[in-house]
């Protein structure tokens, strides 16, 4: 018998978060410079790292189409992430079905057809999982295609939605993850559209309408975070640029 | 209006945040911990913990919490004052730890209301961790809005936040730790928004922890003082509640020993240290007890509470030896707990002197008969641990003693004793609102625990069973106690049998009916069943024929149970489950559904059924020539009773080609028993009685009869041991490793060892156990022409040294140990009884894939699944002879009843024989109702010669009489219902040589 207290007398959860508190969230961008960007997401003890190279030429001629890029997702899980040797191979079922949900929320949110015959591939590795790998993952991806400076109609932002008898409660961790339904929204938080709703267990249409709803708040506040990071980071590299820029202006 | 607030309320998202972490929580950010699986695997977890700020304090006053969420005014500004001892200008507020829940929570519930209590949140995780019943009253307790309980969410709080685990700390320490921060928070917290504010105080039956409090500065109490300094009215009514304390409860050496943890206990019985075995409560003696142990040729003894250590009979233990000087023999003296605990309080562990005098008496005693008789020594040992507790619901009586006057009729909830049917076992004590109504019932009993510092087990109500000596109860409770399933069968099951019902015919023989494939068709055959009187499941028929060339060919057709109760099917395994049917006075356990058992499978005369035959070539000297097995289809002549077949064959008149093969059957059997005891086969005996019913409806008037064992009986036995071994031949021919095969092994020539004693002492006989061959002969020696039921009686007390017959799958034991003891055969197993034996059941699918039939299904080619099958089918076949047994007791125990209410001392004289003398009483056997007693002395006059097996019984003019095994002795029976546990009890008192009352 599992002796997790999902919500104890206080409505505190088991790492003593309210319902509607999600856990702390670390954004770091361009972490690693062999890529044309990425970004580095960390979410309560779930970090996750998004590299994307492209739009360059596909390495399979037959996979271009012919009007727009086309977006290639691979997902991998370092060794190490699990914590109890659970690792998971390349060709994963669980892995190629979270690239696939990765893809097919991005598909429609980038701007392909301004690079046709073109690809843009995604690289996301798990560092640490500790619950809510999908949604850490959808967030990283924004920021690396951010980076990348690929054109997109908005950020996609994504949370987990769990429910607790008739108590809804955002950004799951691994323990709540394995005892309570969850829904994975990923919405643009500027027009409120959702790009992708996953759930795998039964639930209640009338409480599937109230998760939904607070996923899509959850992802506008997801949004700002992310916005400060990126226009932090963008003003630095500005200040940077201006810098070099003066720094090439004497040289002349 | 108010309709839009409530549509903009429920659409109104609520504030959703981020939780920053800061720097500085990064130590207390992360909880480490490993746990370790069931297969022994060490796993470590991370978990991600935050701390908060805006946890409320619950001061009534508080300046600085009342915003946060949760806040509720429940610590009042002025404490609880009424206390002798601790007299602050302001009062008191009490801080509990977790053992104060775990062993005080009657205490807890009873506190004044007014009294503030803080109840830390390590608290309520640990509790919630060691029990969750306890959980949920500590929970009721706070959300009682009546009370001033309030729980401090210490862990979660920045400032009362615990680290991890540091070094040279064990979790109990560390929780210690973080409920005594929570005694500094507070006074800190409560001066920034109260200028004077309550003393705290920690309430705490840990020795260490208070004195690491006032080391600390902090106030800390054990309960038993704190509610000494209670004042008034409420002291009076709390002090009975206060439960010792832990420290001072430490287990006294009279009592249970520590038990050692799983580890040490796996290390020690891998290593030899110790032995591991079921632990078996002795009948007689509720202070002692046996453990068979594998690789000891004789049991372990285990003498007094102590060494036995809580075991409860049939639990898995690990046992410890005493060095040999301390070996002991069994105590030669009848103990019954009823009567030897009867005045112990159900409450108190204490005043239990008088047994703890008894038990020292009996160590007296053991150590002279250990001088003694060296011989009768066991090995004795202690149980160190309990492997595995084989606990289960138990049919108990409420024991009356245990129960005050004014209990009869109060409904508060009262801890009582519930005194269980079987004998080997403990009292159980259990609180029960409903002990006035429950006193007269057979009830169901669960044990839950049995603590360290109690002699008792605590239990549970299940459910009540009904009346007691109700025949309903009664049976109900027999079925209970031996575990026998008898729930009826689910509609699943019921799914799997043929359409057709009871409609079902065989289908006419044609080559597109897939039931005649490879069937023989005997239906021309002479074939009849012999079977005892009402026998509806009839599963085996024979027949027999001279064929031209002057052999004889005889067969037994066995019901093709296999044909309808496929493999793994839901059928299938309940009737695993089940294992066998289960035979009682009154009722009949099916094994099977009634549908298949009494009709499509029951092998009735005049219609067409599917067998299973075993066909021999004998020679006219019954030597067998040829043998074949094949599926048929017969059509039965006759179903005769053993009388019935008797009376035909002894009819000289009758010269019918049916009757001829009844005679012919005979004769065969006659020279096949005869080819079987010469080489080697027993005849035991146990004794068999018929119990006759008036009629269904009423149990009074019923009587008792010795089973009488005609000719016809041993006819069809011996066909069916010989078809037995054929078939054992053949199948484990065909499958070496998982054949279904029954074994007895020899039992070893120690259990024989205190008969062969008694038999040299007293009549000067000598039993020789080198073999059966020679048991059998030397037993037909052991006649006494004075005794004519002796060797009957020589019998069963052998019967009783041998073990028990088993199933075995061929692969599990060499083949050497393959061999039937008792039948003196070198394979055996069972197919004769489809209907009522799973085993049989298997045997005929082997058999059937062995001559190729069907394919063999492969969970029998599977050692590990065979074995796992037949454990269970010798568990319930164990079970099922017990239960038939108890069944029959009973009935002797009704008809002994109604026997004895017309004479004038209510009691029946019969003749009995001694089989056992103890130094305070004589075991008899009463073999006309087969029935076993007791015979008490209370007083000391008489001498006990344990070496001679004799006592001398002074006679009233003053002689002396003696009185050994083996004697012939007249008793008066009689049923006496114990006041107390409601139990019909067999009293017997001796008649003649001399009568037993007043001695």
């Amino acid at each position: 018998m599992s002796r997790l207290e999902i919500l104890n007398l206080a409505g505190l959860r088991h790492d003593n978060r309210r319902p509607y508190e999600l856990r702390s969230l670390a954004l770091s961008l361009s972490p690693s410079p062999t890529a044309d960007g990425s970004a580095q997401v960390t979410q309560g003890l779930t970090t996750v790292q998004a590299s994307v190279f492209g739009p360059r030429e596909p390495r399979q001629r037959a996979a271009a189409a012919h009007d727009k890029a086309s977006v290639v997702v691979e997902v991998g899980v370092v060794p190490w992430a699990q914590g109890q040797g659970g690792s998971r191979s390349r060709g994963d079922k669980r892995l190629l079905e979270i690239g696939a949900a990765i893809r097919q929320t991005f598909e429609p949110v980038i701007l392909t057809h301004l690079y046709p015959r073109s690809e843009i591939t995604v690289q996301v590795q798990v560092l640490a999982a500790d619950g809510g790998i999908l949604p850490t993952a959808i967030n990283a991806v924004t920021l690396a295609l951010i980076d990348a400076g690929i054109s997109m109609l908005d950020y996609v932002t994504a949370v987990s939605v769990g429910l607790h008898l008739k108590q809804a409660m955002l950004d799951l961790s691994a323990p709540e993850e394995s005892d309570l339904p969850t829904l994975v929204v990923a919405a643009l938080p500027e027009s409120g559209r959702v790009t992708l709703a996953q759930m795998e267990t039964r639930l209640h249409v009338d409480r599937f309408e109230e998760m939904l709803r607070l996923g899509v708040a959850a992802c506008s506040v997801l949004k700002e975070e992310m916005e400060a990071a990126v226009k932090q980071r963008t003003t630095r590299v500005v200040e940077r640029m201006a810098i070099s820029a003066k720094g090439a202006a004497k040289d002349d | 209006m108010a309709a839009t607030a409530t549509a903009a309320s429920t659409s109104a998202i609520p504030e959703i945040t981020i939780l920053k972490r800061h720097r500085e929580d990064l130590p207390l950010a992360q909880n480490k911990f490993l746990k370790k699986t069931a297969k022994g695997k060490v796993l470590q977890f991370l978990r991600e913990r935050y701390v908060r700020d805006d946890i409320p304090c619950g001061f009534s006053a508080c300046a600085l919490c009342n915003e946060f969420p949760g806040y509720r005014a429940v610590l009042p500004q002025r404490g609880y004052a009424r206390h002798s001892k601790f007299t602050g200008k302001n009062g008191h507020w009490l801080v509990i730890d977790t053992n104060v829940v775990l062993h005080q929570m009657d205490l807890l519930t009873a506190l004044p209301p007014q009294l503030p209590i803080i109840v830390p949140s390590t608290v309520i995780r640990e509790t919630r961790h060691r029990s969750l019943p306890l959980f949920n009253r500590l929970q009721q307790l706070v959300l009682d809005e009546d009370r001033c309980v309030w729980v401090w969410w210490n862990e979660e709080r920045r400032e009362t936040a615990t680290f991890g685990v540091e070094e040279n700390e064990v979790v109990n320490d560390r929780n210690d730790r973080a409920i005594r921060q929570t005694l500094h928070f507070y006074p800190k917290h409560l001066s920034e928004s109260a200028h004077e504010a309550p003393d705290l105080i920690l309430l705490t039956d840990d020795r260490r922890n208070r004195e690491l409090a006032n080391a600390e500065g902090l106030i800390a109490t054990s309960t038993r003082d704190y509610v000494d300094g209670l004042q008034g009215e409420v002291r009076d009514r709390l002090v009975d509640l206060v439960v010792g304390g832990v420290d001072e409860r430490e287990p006294t050496d009279r009592r249970a020993r520590r038990i050692y943890d799983e580890e040490t206990l796996n290390v020690g019985v891998k290593s030899g240290r110790f032995l591991q075995g079921h632990f078996n409560a002795d009948q007689y003696n509720y202070l002692e007890g046996t453990v068979r142990c594998h690789g000891m040729s004789k049991p372990v003894l285990l003498v007094g509470r102590q060494a036995m250590n809580r075991s409860v009979d049939g639990d898995l233990v690990a046992v410890e030896l005493l060095p040999k000087e301390e070996w002991k023999a069994p105590g030669d003296e009848v103990l019954d707990q009823d009567i030897a605990l009867k005045d112990d309080d159900v409450e108190g562990d204490e005043g239990a002197d008088s047994e703890a005098i008894k038990e020292k008496e009996e160590r007296m005693d053991t150590a002279e008969v250990t001088k003694k008789a060296p011989k009768e020594v066991l090995p004795t040992g202690r149980v160190v641990g309990i492997m595995k507790r084989n606990w289960r619901a138990y049919v108990c009586h409420i024991d009356r003693s245990s129960l005050s006057e004014a209990a009869l009729t109060s409904l508060s909830q009262q801890t009582i004793f519930a005194t269980p049917l079987s004998r080997a076992l403990p009292r159980i004590r259990l609180r029960t609102r409903q002990a006035p109504a429950l006193l007269d019932q057979k009830i169901l009993v669960n044990i839950d625990s049995w603590s360290v510092n109690s002699r008792y087990p605590d239990g549970h109500f299940v459910r009540a069973l009904g009346k007691v000596e109700s025949k309903e109860a009664e049976q109900e409770s027999l079925l209970l106690e031996y575990e026998v399933p008898y729930r009826p069968f689910g509609k699943a099951i019921l799914n799997c049998l043929p359409k057709e019902g009871d409609s079902w015919v065989v289908p006419e023989k044609k080559p597109e009916n897939l039931e005649w494939r490879d069937r023989e068709d005997l239906r021309d055959l002479l074939i009849c069943s012999i079977d005892p009187p009402g026998c509806q499941d009839i599963d085996d028929a024979l027949h027999a024929r001279v064929l031209p060339n002057g052999n004889i060919e005889a067969g037994v057709h066995i019901a093709d149970v296999s044909h309808f109760v496929h493999a793994d099917n839901p059928m299938d395994s309940e009737a695993a489950s089940r294992g066998t049917t289960v035979y009682l006075v009154d009722k009949r356990i099916d094994m099977l559904p009634e549908l298949l058992g009494t009709n499509l499978c029951s092998l009735r005369p005049f219609v067409e059924r599917l067998a299973f035959s075993v066909i021999w070539e004998l020679s006219p000297d019954a030597k067998i020539v040829n043998v074949r097995f094949t599926k048929s289809v017969i059509a039965s002549k006759e179903a005769f009773t053993y009388a019935a077949a008797q009376q035909r064959k002894d009819d000289k008149a009758l010269k019918d080609p049916l009757t001829d093969s009844i005679r012919l059957l005979n004769s065969l059997a006659i020279k096949l028993k005869a080819g079987r005891i010469a080489a080697g086969a027993l005849s035991l005996s146990s004794p068999e009685l018929k119990i006759h019913l008036n009629s269904t409806e009423s149990t009074a008037p019923i009587d008792v009869e010795q089973k009488e064992q005609l000719e016809t009986n041993s006819l069809v036995e011996e066909f069916m041991l010989l078809a037995n071994i054929s078939v054992a031949r053949k199948i484990q021919e065909a499958y070496p490793a998982t054949a279904v095969l029954r074994r007895h092994a020899p039992p070893p020539k120690t259990n024989f060892e205190a008969l062969q004693d008694i038999l040299q002492k007293r009549k000067g006989m000598t039993l020789d156990v080198s073999s059966s061959k020679a048991l059998a002969d030397s037993l037909d020696l052991c006649i006494d022409p004075e005794l004519p039921e002796f060797n009957t009686l020589v019998r069963i007390m052998a019967t009783r040294c041998m073990l028990a017959a088993e199933y075995f799958g061929s692969g599990s034991v060499s083949k050497e140990a393959y061999g039937h003891y008792g039948l003196a055969s070198e394979i055996y197993t069972h197919f004769t009884s489809p209907i009522r034996r799973y085993a049989d059941v298997l045997v005929h699918r082997q058999l059937s894939a062995a001559i190729n039939y069907t394919p063999l299904h492969p969970t029998l080619q599977s050692k590990q699944h065979v074995e796992r099958a037949l454990n269970v089918v010798n568990k319930r076949h164990r079970l099922a002879q017990m239960a038939s047994r108890a069944s029959v007791e009973f009935y002797v125990g009704l008809a002994l009843k109604s026997r004895t209410e017309g004479t004038t001392n209510n009691a029946v004289r019969e003749e009995a024989f001694v089989i056992r003398t103890f130094r305070n009483g004589l075991a008899v056997f009463v073999s006309k109702l087969g029935l076993e007693g007791l015979i008490t002395f209370k007083h000391d006059t008489h001498e006990f010669d344990p070496e001679n097996y004799l006592i001398n019984v002074p006679t009233p003019n003053g002689g002396s009489k003696q009185i050994a095994v083996f004697d012939r002795v007249k008793v008066d029976i009689s049923i006496e219902k114990d006041p107390n546990t409601q139990r019909g009890k067999v009293v017997m008192t001796l008649v003649e040589p001399v009568s037993s009352v007043g001695l």
